[in-house]
């Protein structure tokens, strides 16, 4: 067999993948050994940064003024601002994929090419747990009412929470 | 079943059967979940931390006494783990780094035959992983769906209708599947074809991490395959994604070694046995040079060229001469020139034919 890149001896068989299919290739031992030597830049960024992507996606179509005002935007669950989850990269409840939706939506694109799950589906509530959500927020309020020092308004929202809390007991038992 | 018990036994996964295990040591797939009625971890307090480890510790305890978790699994409170300890469980790919380093209560279940762990506030709530030995994706699915199951019967997973399921970073959102396979390929390293393949991977958007997953080095010739999407697709299809392409990687690890076989078996010869020499005969040696030796004589194991040791033996040599493992075996604190030392005369031990029947324990 004759290499596919000059007339010499194919001695050298490669299995190639080229946009994940499987290709074959023959070469002599010189065009194999150009083929296969490593290129300059190596590939060590394994995972594009969080950073990075969305600084690129939120940098499209947005004056600075406008990111301003969308990095102030806090959940009204967990509190997280758009800013903080800009700089670390991870979100700070269920609910931030509701609030930040739209902001959200480039960037799902850009790492999974896709916006809608097809997967597994969860028996108990398959449709999403809002009043598991809003236990977050009351938990939230609790708390800084206690550091307020409105005891009175923290009480009420601890009964809010046991109230909820033994209604989901109710469901599992 | 504790701890030390753990450090001496070797796990299922390194059993180094089950398809293609020459190539691939093996296929791990994990999920990652959140309770819907917590904060995710990086907005989450102490106390709110501690409370969700409480909860998941006593589902757990519940799925144990009700028969469907192994009564013999171990509960560990990683937090309150000394440093060695944790490390032991990297080392052992029974945690991550990042749980073994993180701040705040925190804890993993261990199947005791390392069939499966669950890592409790790591970067989500829940990180569930399955780990089998060779290549056996479609069994790995379907155990850790069952496992899967089991805990959601105990709580309320963070779930959007569109979304799947919500997770603390946006990459793992949807299904929350990593699925990985774990493969050994020296040929292409010695025949430089690595960094090609890894481009070609790369473009059909898998990653490639080392041994020790995320960031860390490809030390001694392994590398895990995982997929990098997680919505949009199914597990099935996400798995099916990596199972895919690892039978293609075998085959351009096997043309690799019959290349060097053909056109310099003298050579490959020479490398392997000088492997096995060092390996052998050496006083003190660092945990790199001896992952990279243990490389060469796994795939002389392999290639018929020694013939008095078995795979199963160098998998297990591979983690038990890491850092941790050298410590909880010999029962000391090790400062780094005295595990060289003590690593040295492990592998003397493990690998010289006059102490074979005493190479499976200690
Ligand atoms: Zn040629
Ligand atoms: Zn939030």
């Amino acid at each position: 067999m004759k290499c596919q890149k000059c007339d010499r001896q194919a001695t050298f068989h490669i299995t190639d993948l080229i946009d994940g299919e499987p290709s074959e290739l023959h070469l002599c031992e010189e065009c194999a050994q150009a083929f296969l030597s490593p290129a300059q830049e190596q590939g060590q960024e394994m995972m594009p940064a969080m950073a990075g992507l969305l600084a690129q996606h939120l940098a499209v179509g947005e004056t600075a003024d406008e990111l301003a005002r969308l990095d102030q935007r806090a959940c009204p669950v967990c509190g997280i601002t758009f800013l903080q989850f800009r700089k670390q990269g991870r979100l700070g409840c269920p609910h931030d994929y509701v609030f930040f939706e739209k902001e959200l939506e480039p960037l799902l694109v850009s790492i999974h090419d896709q916006t809608r799950h097809v997967g597994k589906v969860p028996k108990r509530c398959p449709h999403g747990a809002d009043q598991q959500t809003q236990l977050i927020r009351l938990r939230r309020e609790m708390k800084e009412a206690i550091s307020a020092e409105e005891y009175e308004k923290a009480s009420e929202l601890r009964d809010q929470i046991r109230t909820i809390e033994a209604s989901f007991r109710e469901k599992t038992e | 079943m504790n701890l030390d018990d753990l450090a001496s036994s070797s796990g299922e996964w390194l059993r180094g059967s089950g398809p293609e295990s020459d190539i691939v040591i093996s296929s791990r797939i994990r999920l990652a979940r959140n309770l819907a009625d917590f904060p995710f971890i990086s907005r989450a307090t102490d106390a709110d931390r501690a409370e969700i480890e409480r909860i998941l510790h006593g589902r757990i305890d519940a799925l144990r006494e009700a028969g469907k978790a192994p009564a013999e699994s171990l509960y560990l409170k990683v937090s309150d783990l000394p440093e060695v300890d944790r490390q032991f469980l990297v080392e052992r790919q029974l945690i991550s780094r990042e749980h073994a380093n993180s701040e705040g209560a925190r804890a993993v279940v261990i199947d005791p035959a390392e069939r499966f762990s669950v890592m409790i506030n790591e970067e989500d709530h829940l990180r569930i992983q399955v780990m089998q030995s060779g290549l056996a994706l479609a069994e790995a699915w379907e155990q850790i769906n069952k496992l899967d199951d089991l805990i959601e019967e105990q709580v309320t997973y963070a779930f959007h209708e569109r979304l799947g399921y919500l997770t603390a970073c946006p990459t793992n959102v949807g299904t929350g599947v990593r699925v990985s396979v774990m493969l050994h390929l020296p040929a292409l390293a010695i025949t430089r074809q690595i960094e090609k393949v890894f481009k070609s991977l790369h473009k059909i958007n898998l990653a490639v991490r080392g041994l020790y997953g995320e960031g860390s080095q490809a030390t001694g010739d392994f590398y895990q395959i995982s997929n990098q999407v997680t919505l949009g697709q199914t597990e099935e299809e996400l798995a099916k994604k990596v199972a895919d392409v690892v039978p293609v990687l075998i085959d351009y690890e096997r043309q690799a070694r019959e290349f060097l076989i053909r056109e310099s078996q003298e050579t490959l010869h020479d490398r392997v046995s000088r492997a096995f020499g060092i390996l052998r005969t050496a006083q003190t040696i660092t945990s790199e040079e001896t992952m990279s030796l243990l490389s060469s004589v796994r795939m002389g194991i392999n290639l018929g060229l020694i013939g008095e040791l078995q795979i199963p033996t160098v998998n297990k040599l591979l983690i038990h001469t890491q850092p941790a493992h050298l410590q909880k075996l010999s029962g000391m604190e090790l400062d780094s020139s005295d595990r060289n030392i003590e690593r040295a005369s492990y592998l003397r031990r493990h690998l010289n034919g006059d102490n074979k029947g005493s190479a499976a324990n200690n």
